[in-house]
């Protein structure tokens, strides 16, 4: 029997492309825009929202049915901050150098719409271990596309790919600056985000026509 | 079912039996942790006061490279001669001095009391550093850091830390390129304690001017930089009256 069946596939594969929480269910926009100025930390906060959608989904769908439906946002909010917290405080105790590159993330994370949307959308009605593949699927669409903006705005630009220097020098004019090539300012700034973003969702959409809704 | 999920009473227990299990859970961590927490923070002062005197670990150009934990406590204890606590007109010892929380003392002063300043007086290959802490705020929360001046009010070294500003653009700050910059700065101007501005189009990217009082500013992170510099002459401020007495022209 194979790991995974067919459907379950799906639920992993389906929000890296044609069901992206990003570029289709537009969802986590903000954080998209915020922190991609640097690969580093769209990589970091890939990973952060990896692990609590994977761990809030399953954690939900175990509750799903002794959660009084009148509070359940709270109790997804709960679920979500007491995560996050838990893993700030690890991060804190044994690896304080990465708690202080991801501080900027907790917030972000707990406030992030993809998690209460998988929570309400999917969590809330399939069982534990379809959650999992479910919050796993989509923080790696989220993810990827994270990483697709972090690369083309850090490398346009302030030249640089995870800090390492790809152009040469800015300012002792080595490398392709000798040749009068200038940083881009303007992909550092959170609009160049959403230009990038559209980028994507236009290649997406052209590439599967399916995808444009009719007006 | 044997319950009803729409029931109050149900409502209102399962609410009640959530807050206490996750407030214990959270209380339990807290408690367990907090002391490697608090470990990790003093060896972190540490490291950033050692960085502002330049005992670090950096290689000639790239990352910010501290004295590794395992060492940063002997190496403090070496590099760190003094530690001095201003408290008004009185100056007194004090070796936990790195540990008095400057946002507390600062909140003090702007309310007219008296505040317990802590400054550390460094000594390396002969040559004395007299490093201040700063605090400040940036675009989104606070900043602060540390600045190693020498007795011409030349600064030696600084470091810079932020809670949450922007990555890839405030949060830069505490990159060498934008550190590096204030090295050798002075803070006076016309004898007069001025601070170093973070200053935008002031055509000197490289920084080879110095005695402008000024460094390149970072793009798009104007309001961080603007805290930066009204930091710098807040803190040079707040010791203006005892580095007028070590200082030397």
């Amino acid at each position: 029997m194979a790991l995974l069946s067919k459907k379950d596939t799906n639920l992993i594969l389906d929000p890296l492309a044609d069901n992206n929480p990003i570029t289709i269910q537009v969802l986590g926009i903000c954080s998209a825009l915020a922190i991609t100025a640097e690969l580093q930390a769209s990589v970091v906060m890939a990973i952060s929202v990896l692990f609590v959608l994977g761990v809030g989904n399953v954690v939900i769908s175990l509750l799903r049915n002794i959660i009084p439906t009148k509070i359940r946002i709270i109790v997804q909010l709960i679920v979500v901050a007491t995560l996050v917290i838990i893993v700030d405080q690890v991060l804190k105790a044994f690896a304080y150098d990465l708690s202080k590159t991801l501080s900027v993330f907790v917030g972000l994370i707990i406030t992030n719409c993809i998690i209460m949307g998988r929570f309400e959308a999917f969590a809330l009605g399939n069982g534990p271990w379809k959650a999992f593949l479910d919050g796993i699927g989509n923080a790696l669409g989220y993810g990827i596309i994270l990483i697709i903006v972090g690369f083309f705005r850090e490398l346009l630009g302030s030249g640089t790919l995870y800090g390492f220097k790809v152009f040469g020098d800015p300012v002792t004019k080595t490398g392709l600056y000798s040749t009068g090539y200038e940083n881009n300012g303007f992909m550092i700034i959170p609009p160049a985000a959403l230009i990038v973003v559209g980028i994507i969702i236009w290649i997406q959409r052209s590439r599967n026509r399916a995808l444009i809704e009719e007006n | 079912m044997a319950f009803n999920k729409e029931n109050n009473s149900y409502t209102i227990i399962f609410a009640a039996i959530m807050v206490i299990v996750v407030g214990s859970i959270l209380a339990y961590l807290a408690s367990a942790l907090s002391g490697k927490i608090k470990e990790n923070e003093r060896f972190e002062k540490q490291q950033n006061i050692l960085y502002a005197m330049g005992v670090n670990e950096n290689e000639d150009e790239g990352s910010v490279n501290f004295v590794p934990t395992d060492k940063v406590e002997a190496e403090f204890s070496k590099y760190i001669t003094e530690q001095l606590v201003i408290s008004g007109d009185q100056i007194t010892k004090n070796d936990e001095a790195y540990l008095i929380d400057l946002k507390k003392q600062i909140a003090a002063l702007k309310k007219g009391e008296t505040a317990e300043l802590p400054l550390f007086i460094g000594e390396k290959e002969g040559k004395k550093y007299y490093i201040i802490p700063m605090y400040g705020k940036g675009l989104w929360d606070a900043i602060w850091g540390f600045v190693a001046l020498n007795e011409n009010m030349v600064v030696q070294g600084v470091y810079f830390d932020h809670k949450a500003e922007t990555p890839g653009l405030g949060a830069n700050i505490k990159q060498r390129y934008f550190m590096d910059d204030f090295i050798g700065e002075s803070v006076l101007n016309n004898n007069q304690f001025k601070g170093i501005a973070v200053a935008k189009g002031n055509n000197d990217p490289v920084n080879k001017i110095k005695d402008d009082n000024e460094v390149d500013a970072l793009a798009g992170a104007t309001i961080t930089g603007n805290g930066v510099s009204a930091m710098i002459r807040e803190s040079v401020n707040i010791y203006k009256d005892y580095l007028e007495t070590i200082r030397v022209n």
